[in-house]
């Protein structure tokens, strides 16, 4: 119905409401890259000869690769020589408490809606903020201390615990693995280092917000988690850009190590700037993402809501090499105006009787694409390997996409692997109910689409769930009423 | 006077399917609208509730003295108009409970009162509950999804006594109900119904009518109010069928 229609454009119509700049000095390295990039910024976080190393092996690797051309995404070629790779903020604070933490980037924080002092006072979340490249808040870390707990900026990692970074980075994001992986490995400048040792189970949720800041920053994080024997860890990376006109790339690295009987969940919500509603700006966001079940009853779980970007290419992985390992993959990608997102996950059952689970929920609008992108592969040894999969997409109007590209390879006999698919359009006849019993458009659309998402949201952690779900009403916000 | 409809056409894609439509609700009454299939019953309830996808080509509707026709859908709910859906839709992941806060807040606000909050909710929801036995376990699933037919019928009766309307439609609520869920969905009518309020009851069958006792019976019969009077008339038409109208319509016509 054309009535239906318009309504579903206008909720697409409202503005991005992160876009703001902070203010603090800027200590840059020149645009481009090359090997001396590469040691400039090694130099300046004063890292040690052989992350210097493995950071030029992974650049000549990339050098001799091609981006690839295989997502169902389109955009204007990437020129990597007009990229920043360096940016740290210049008054660096050596945060002990949070009085000591630069105004500007307390202030940047609340408009964020995380005033740190409220997660520290209220929700016990011990939160390690990047601004940039250089963490620059690291909170409760006395107290994860106690247990044993690292969690820190990778680059106070790489100084503190050289030989843990040694021994995990890499080792399940090889620096050979994927175009924008060897990139990231070339010129990543911070990120976040979390160990849990044996038989501990972290008190509280550990959380990252990323900001992706001045303009023509490439934005390359490393995020290592490693969970020890029969530890638990629950991580919850958030992130928010400002506002811009060019394109912004950021490909990250996340790689989590679970031991035998550990247990890792790893929550996103990701809202970066999605462009305008002509589809001009955004965030590139091209990210690797992988976990290892090393041991035998390991778990890694994945949940992500994605709302922001112009493009996303993402697909959060899960090595089953422990026997009766499990890995899940839940996610939200929501795309709007011209947004468009390839994104999935892979679960490589290697081990006896490991399980996997996907549950999928894509939401189109606009004009944007959206497409599920996932692997199955169960190898000859998985004896009794189980998968389910569920992928569902929601359109909003008529202009724009969902795509479902499963793929699925089963080498031993004895696996049994479900794949579930449905798309459906959001129903002129729900909002009319909605409608009917006094509720307006905009809440109707947002009551119905979190209805969908639930089964995602509610992996998430409580207070990340409410944003979650206030958010995905933000995304959508304009495309129907 | 609650209700006045004075000569209301409508059309949906370019078909004329209301073709003058006069009725009067005070407040107090209740009206039974019947009809063969096919004689609009569903679309006058349609275009009273706002659906946009009827063009209203003619007439007009006060509601409270107020042009119900230029009001959004969610407004007049909000005035106080409730339709009972002959097709109630699923909203998956939707508890009702949840839904119905969303909805009694909205409504709440536009009457100028503070939003409920959780216990108040939960309490009033325990007492509207009882009206059409209605079990909580049936509230946290998802909005009349997998409900029974009479599940979804004892719904949106709840939804009414949650939501206390002034005019309450109900479209052909009793089909597909058997006697005992009949009677259920009757009760808890009657119990709402007060002199403040109105109800029209839509149905093609009197069946409903010996539990919901009208005030008025119209009957409804290709877009035009053909022939109105009291419950007897309703008895008529089930011992007669429609034919005796059909035939009296074309003979005036
Ligand atoms: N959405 C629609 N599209 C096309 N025709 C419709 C639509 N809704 C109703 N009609 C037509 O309008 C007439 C009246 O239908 P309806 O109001 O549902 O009747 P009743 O409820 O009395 O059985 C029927 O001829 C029906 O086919
Ligand atoms: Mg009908």
């Amino acid at each position: 119905m054309a009535k239906d229609t318009e309504i579903l454009e206008s909720i697409t119509s409202s503005e991005y409401k992160w876009g703001w700049e902070t203010k603090i000095e800027n200590d840059s390295a020149p645009k481009g890259l090359n090997e001396d990039i590469i040691r400039f910024i090694s130099a300046k976080k004063e890292e040690p000869e052989w992350l210097l190393e493995w950071r030029l092996k992974a650049y000549h690797q990339w050098l001799s690769m091609k981006e690839p051309k295989w997502p169902n995404v389109q955009y204007p070629e990437v020129d990597f020589q007009d990229i920043i790779y360096y940016s740290a903020p210049k008054k660096k604070p050596t945060a002990k408490s949070l009085d000591e933490v630069d105004p500007e980037l307390l202030d940047t924080f609340k408009r964020l809606g995380i005033s740190l002092e409220e997660q520290k006072r209220l929700t016990g979340v011990a939160v390690d903020a990047v601004i940039d490249s250089v963490s620059v808040a690291t909170t409760f870390k006395a107290k994860l201390g106690e247990l044993g707990i690292i969690f820190m900026s990778f680059s106070e990692a790489v100084k503190e615990h050289p030989e843990l970074v040694r021994k995990y980075l890499g080792s399940v994001v090889p620096v050979t693995d994927n175009y924008y992986a060897a990139l990231n490995s070339a010129v990543f400048t911070d990120g976040s280092f979390c160990y849990i040792p044996k038989g501990v189970r972290c008190p509280m949720e550990l959380s990252t917000y990323f900001r992706i800041n001045a303009a023509n920053t490439g934005q390359f994080e490393r995020t290592l988690i490693v969970a020890d024997e029969g530890s638990y860890v629950s991580y919850l990376e958030g992130c928010t850009a400002p506002q811009r006109d060019e394109n912004q790339l950021h490909a990250a690295v996340v790689e989590i190590y679970a031991a035998k009987k550990a247990e890792v969940k790893y929550s996103t919500v990701q809202n970066w700037y999605p462009g305008d509603k002509q589809g001009k700006g955004g965030i590139y966001n091209f990210v690797t993402k992988r976990g290892i079940c090393a041991g035998d009853y390991a778990k890694i779980s994945w949940t992500q809501v994605e709302t922001g970007s112009a493009i996303t290419w993402k697909y959060p992985s899960c090595i089953l090499k422990g026997d009766y390992s499990v890995g899940e993959f839940y996610s939200v990608a929501v795309t709007n105006n011209y947004q468009q997102a390839d994104t999935g996950t892979k679960m490589i059952h290697i081990g006896k009787h490991t399980k996997s689970r996907i549950v999928s929920k894509g939401i189109s609008a606009g004009r944007s694409q959206n497409s599920y992108r996932g692997l199955v592969q169960i190898m000859k040894r998985a004896e009794g390997a189980r998968n389910f999969s569920q992928c569902d997409s929601l359109l909003m109007g008529d202009k724009c996409g969902a795509h479902t590209f499963p793929y699925i390879e089963v080498e031993n006999p004895t696996a049994k692997v479900e794949h579930e698919a449905t798309t459906s359009k959001i129903g002129e006849d729900q909002i009319f109910y909605c409608n009917q019993r006094g509720i307006d458009t905009e809440d109707a659309v947002a009551l119905i689409v979190n209805g969908y998402a639930k089964e995602v949201l509610k992996q998430l952690p409580m207070e990340f769930a409410v944003e979650a779900q206030k958010l995905l009403a933000l995304t959508l916000e304009g495309s129907v009423g | 006077m609650l209700l006045t409809i004075n000569n209301l056409q409508a059309s949906i894609d370019g078909m004329d399917i209301l073709k003058g439509i006069n009725l009067n609700v005070n407040a107090g009454e209740v009206h039974a609208i019947m009809g063969p299939n096919g004689s609009g019953k569903s679309t006058l309830a349609s275009v009273l509730a706002g659906r946009e996808e009827y063009e209203v080509t003619g007439g007009e509707v006060l509601f409270n003295g107020k042009d119900l026709l230029e009001l959004a859908p969610e407004e007049r709910a909000r005035e106080g108009l409730f339709l009972a859906f002959q097709y109630p839709v699923e909203i998956p992941g939707v508890s009702t409970t949840n839904f119905l806060k969303t909805a009694v807040n909205q409504v709440r606000e536009h009457r100028g009162l503070e939003p409920l909050d959780a216990v108040s909710f939960l309490r009033l929801m325990k007492e509207k509950m009882q009206l059409v036995e209605m079990s909580q376990a049936l509230l946290n699933r998802s909005l009349n999804e997998g409900f029974s037919g009479g599940e979804k019928k004892r719904n949106e009766i709840f939804q009414m006594a949650m939501l206390e309307p002034q005019l309450a439609i109900l479209d052909e609520t009793d089909s597909g109900l058997d006697i005992d869920a009949l009677r259920i969905v009757a009760s808890g009518v009657n119990k709402l119904k007060g002199k403040d309020n109105a109800v029209i009851v839509v149905t093609h069958y009197q069946r409903l009518l010996d539990y919901i006792v009208p005030d008025f019976v119209h009957v409804l019969y290709k877009g035009r109010i053909v022939k109105s009077g009291t419950k007897e008339l309703a008895m008529e038409l089930e011992e007669k069928g429609y034919d005796w109208i059909k035939a009296e319509v074309e003979a005036g016509a």
